[in-house]
């Protein structure tokens, strides 16, 4: 077992890093609520230089358009992404509405939808049902990958889309559907297995969103408590505080290996075993997103909850992450299913 | 990134399986599964056991009986044992004093005790805590003077563990009271029944006798019984206490109760009470986020440098072992107040005196309010 970045993947991490650098919370707490405040709520230039570097094709087969990386690359793009709390859609454009077609779609649709994609001019966003809501950037997605009872379609943005603001500052919609403007994916028929298995992939990379937005959360906390003063001292001479933060640390250590594990477990292969790790890795997620989040704000005192200081916004962002993809309930469910069919948990078997 | 155990690893840890649910006494692993407590007789027939076949101190230098194994293969071999209800080597001999007089002690000391606190032929006690010295250790007062080349011995230890079966004492006392506390401290050994040494056994919640306090009078120490150097204890301490990378966090043991526990549960029926369920779900998702990342530290432990994040598993480890504990006293609800009972299900009448005793686990090794003062200062720059 192996948990660490070869010097590709850590390569990758770094340009990936440099491309975000805009976002920094750290140097530049403005740029990130400048591109929220206006639509489509990211930064469509950063969009197009994200295709650039291969980035919004990652996923996919060359054959296809993409790059043919595994889970693990498209992770620590995501985990970037969360880091600075980049509003670009990746994960909800790629992951998953991209997965999706990369999964059922037929030749054709697949070199053309994803090599769009990938190139950055085509958009997706994934729906769910015949009135879908919130589907994220519904209202700006060039093509709509619509699942209604276990069938997947195509279907061109909806004219009744009433778009709104997301309280992270994202992009979302209430999506109507009409059966008859819609174009099957692939052979149609019941996709559910294929679905869930998307779906499940997409709730790990999402879960590394949320370990970078946890990882800066932390980090910004500790700063500034050795840098506010109060009674005469810097804030880290108050153990009370100090705990805290060592607390939240131990969730995100968890967290991190967690979620690390279920990617290695995405990139085995093996569905069962996929299903089971992306609700553990959500299920710590949540947990430790929720601590982290409430602590992160409490220990920066009242700017913790302005809009103007970055903290509260990654609150906000983790809370989102929390509820999409499957909350806590939803792991918890799926996981008490199965509680009895085994004695000791053994991840190494 | 690699999920899997390479196939020489997966080798050595079903050779370590094998060894432990078959080389060892079956009553010792059965008293551990019923988490009754075992006699000193249990933990020297496994150790010896172990001993025979190698593999009782492999974090030992090699020419001490020592494995040259990676850091995943102690793991492996820590985790089997706990998982096979196996007791581990005594960890005063295993992992205390024998890496302490391996690296410190002269040539003649490791000649003299090293083989026999590997076979536990010796069995030591930890002789550092003292009544006005728990965290704050470096403030200890058992004094040791000098008198020719020996060294005279006054004052008190307490909280000593199994001190009752102890041979001999790794004991830090005061030698040098003008410098800086740390400064001033050595290790002494001495068999506990010199003349002088005074044993009173302190009774626990659970109404069992672990743990003692330990009284000086005199007591007479030869030079040669000195580790190191004179007023090196604290730097032997400091490295007796970091040595431990590996098994850290009592994870296998955990796991094991925890699965036990279902059992129960599946017994009782209360598994199928999704509130129950969830319970469980949500100790075992944790425990497998702390294993995760023993192995995360393990896998980055190589340079040999004990990994700052020891710190998250053993503040990890014990409230997740506490909280097995617990959850096992709901789950025998009233019968658990039936501890003295032989009618009611052993199992029952063991969790509330096992949840007391288990509060110890984010007490000693250095309390959990120790481990957040390491993560916050060392880790956290707080
Ligand atoms: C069952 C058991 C077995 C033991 N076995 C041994 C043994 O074999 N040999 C041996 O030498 N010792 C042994 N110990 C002793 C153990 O190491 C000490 O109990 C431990 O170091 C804590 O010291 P204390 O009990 O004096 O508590 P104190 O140090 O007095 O602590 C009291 C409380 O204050 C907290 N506290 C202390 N300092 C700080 C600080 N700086 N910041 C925040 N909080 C703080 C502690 O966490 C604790 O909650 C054992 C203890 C137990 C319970």
């Amino acid at each position: 077992m192996d948990f660490e970045l070869d010097d590709e993947q850590a390569a990758l991490r770094d340009a990936v890093r440099g491309l975000l650098k805009g976002y920094d919370p750290a140097t530049n707490s403005e740029h990130r609520r400048k591109v929220t405040a206006t639509d489509p709520g990211y930064d469509e230039a950063l969009w197009a230089r994200l295709a650039e570097m291969g980035l919004l094709g990652l996923p996919f087969a060359e054959a296809d358009g993409g790059m043919g990386a595994g889970p693990v690359e498209v992770a620590l793009v995501a985990e970037e992404i969360g880091r600075v709390l980049a509003p670009e859609p990746y994960v909800a454009a790629v992951a998953l509405a991209g997965g999706v077609v990369a999964a059922l779609g037929s030749d054709e649709q697949r070199a053309q939808i994803l090599g769009e994609v990938s190139s950055g001019e085509r958009l997706l966003a994934f729906a769910s049902g015949q009135v879908a809501e919130p589907v994220i950037q519904g209202a700006r997605a060039d093509t709509i990958v619509w699942e209604v009872g276990g069938e997947v379609f195509l279907v061109d943005r909806p004219a009744g889309a009433t778009a709104y603001r997301t309280h992270e500052g994202g992009r979302a919609a209430r999506l109507e559907f009409d059966r008859s403007a819609a174009t099957p994916l692939g052979s149609g028929g019941d996709a559910r297995e294929a679905l869930a298995a998307v779906v499940a992939r997409a709730r790990i990379v999402a879960c590394h969103e949320a370990l970078g937005a946890m990882d800066t959360a932390l980090r910004l906390t500790t700063s500034y408590l050795t840098t506010r003063q109060q009674f005469g001292v810097t804030l880290n001479r108050f153990q009370a505080l100090t705990f805290r933060a060592a607390d939240m640390y131990t969730d995100l250590e968890l967290t991190r290996s967690i979620v690390t594990w279920a990617t290695l477990v995405a990139a085995d292969g093996d569905a069962d075993a996929l299903q089971d790790a992306s609700a553990r890795a959500k299920l710590q997620t949540v947990r430790a997103a929720r601590r982290i989040g409430q602590e992160a704000i409490q220990l920066h005192g009242g700017i913790g909850v302005t809009d103007e200081f970055s903290i509260g916004h990654f609150t906000s962002r983790l809370t989102a992450l929390s509820h999409w993809l499957g909350d806590a309930r939803d792991q918890v469910a799926a996981l008490s299913a199965g509680i009895g069919d085994h004695g000791v948990l053994d991840p190494l078997d | 990134m690699r999920l899997r155990l390479t196939q020489e690893e997966a080798a050595f840890r079903e050779e370590m399986r094998t060894f432990f649910t078959t080389e060892i006494p079956e009553d010792v692993r059965e008293s551990v599964r019923t988490g009754r407590h075992i006699g000193k007789d249990g933990f020297v027939r496994t150790m010896r056991a172990m001993n025979a076949a190698g593999i009782a101190v492999p974090n030992w230098p090699l020419e001490w009986g020592g494995k040259d194994w990676t850091p995943l293969q102690k793991h492996l071999w820590h985790e089997e044992m706990q998982l096979a209800c196996v007791p581990p080597p005594l960890a005063f001999n295993a992992g205390m004093i024998g890496p302490v007089i391996a690296h410190f002690g002269t040539q003649e000391m490791k000649e003299r005790f090293l083989p026999a606190t590997a076979n536990l032929d010796i069995w030591w006690a930890q002789g550092f805590s003292e009544p006005n010295a728990g965290s704050d250790l470096a403030s200890l007062t058992t004094r040791a003077e000098r008198d020719g080349d020996d060294w005279i011995v006054n004052g008190q230890k307490t909280w000593t563990t199994l001190g009752q079966h102890a041979d001999w004492m790794f004991c830090l006392c005061r030698t040098d009271p003008e410098v800086k506390k740390q400064a001033g401290i050595s290790m002494l050994l001495f068999p506990m029944d010199s003349p002088g040494v005074t044993l009173r056994p302190i009774e626990l919640l659970d109404g069992t006798f672990e743990v003692n306090e330990v009284f000086f009078d005199n007591v007479r120490v030869p030079g040669e019984n000195l580790v190191g150097e004179a007023n090196q204890g604290w730097t032997q301490a400091k490295f007796l206490l970091g040595n431990e990378r590996v098994g850290v966090a009592p994870v296998g043991a955990t796991k094991r109760a925890l699965a036990t526990a279902k059992d129960h549960a599946k017994e009782t029926g209360a598994l199928d009470d999704p509130l129950t369920a969830a319970r469980f779900v949500e100790l075992e998702n944790a425990l497998l986020a702390l294993e995760l990342t023993a192995l995360r530290v393990v896998a980055n432990s190589s340079d040999g440098k004990p990994h700052p994040a020891s710190s998250v598993l053993k503040l990890k480890g014990s409230e997740l072992q506490q909280e097995v504990t617990e959850l096992l006293v709901d789950l025998a609800g009233p019968l658990s107040l039936a501890s003295g009972s032989t009618t009611v299900p052993e199992w029952a009448a063991h969790t509330v005196p096992t949840y007391l005793n288990f509060r110890k686990a984010s007490i000693y090794g250095g309390s959990n309010e120790i481990q957040r003062q390491i993560i916050a200062g060392t880790i956290l720059g707080l």
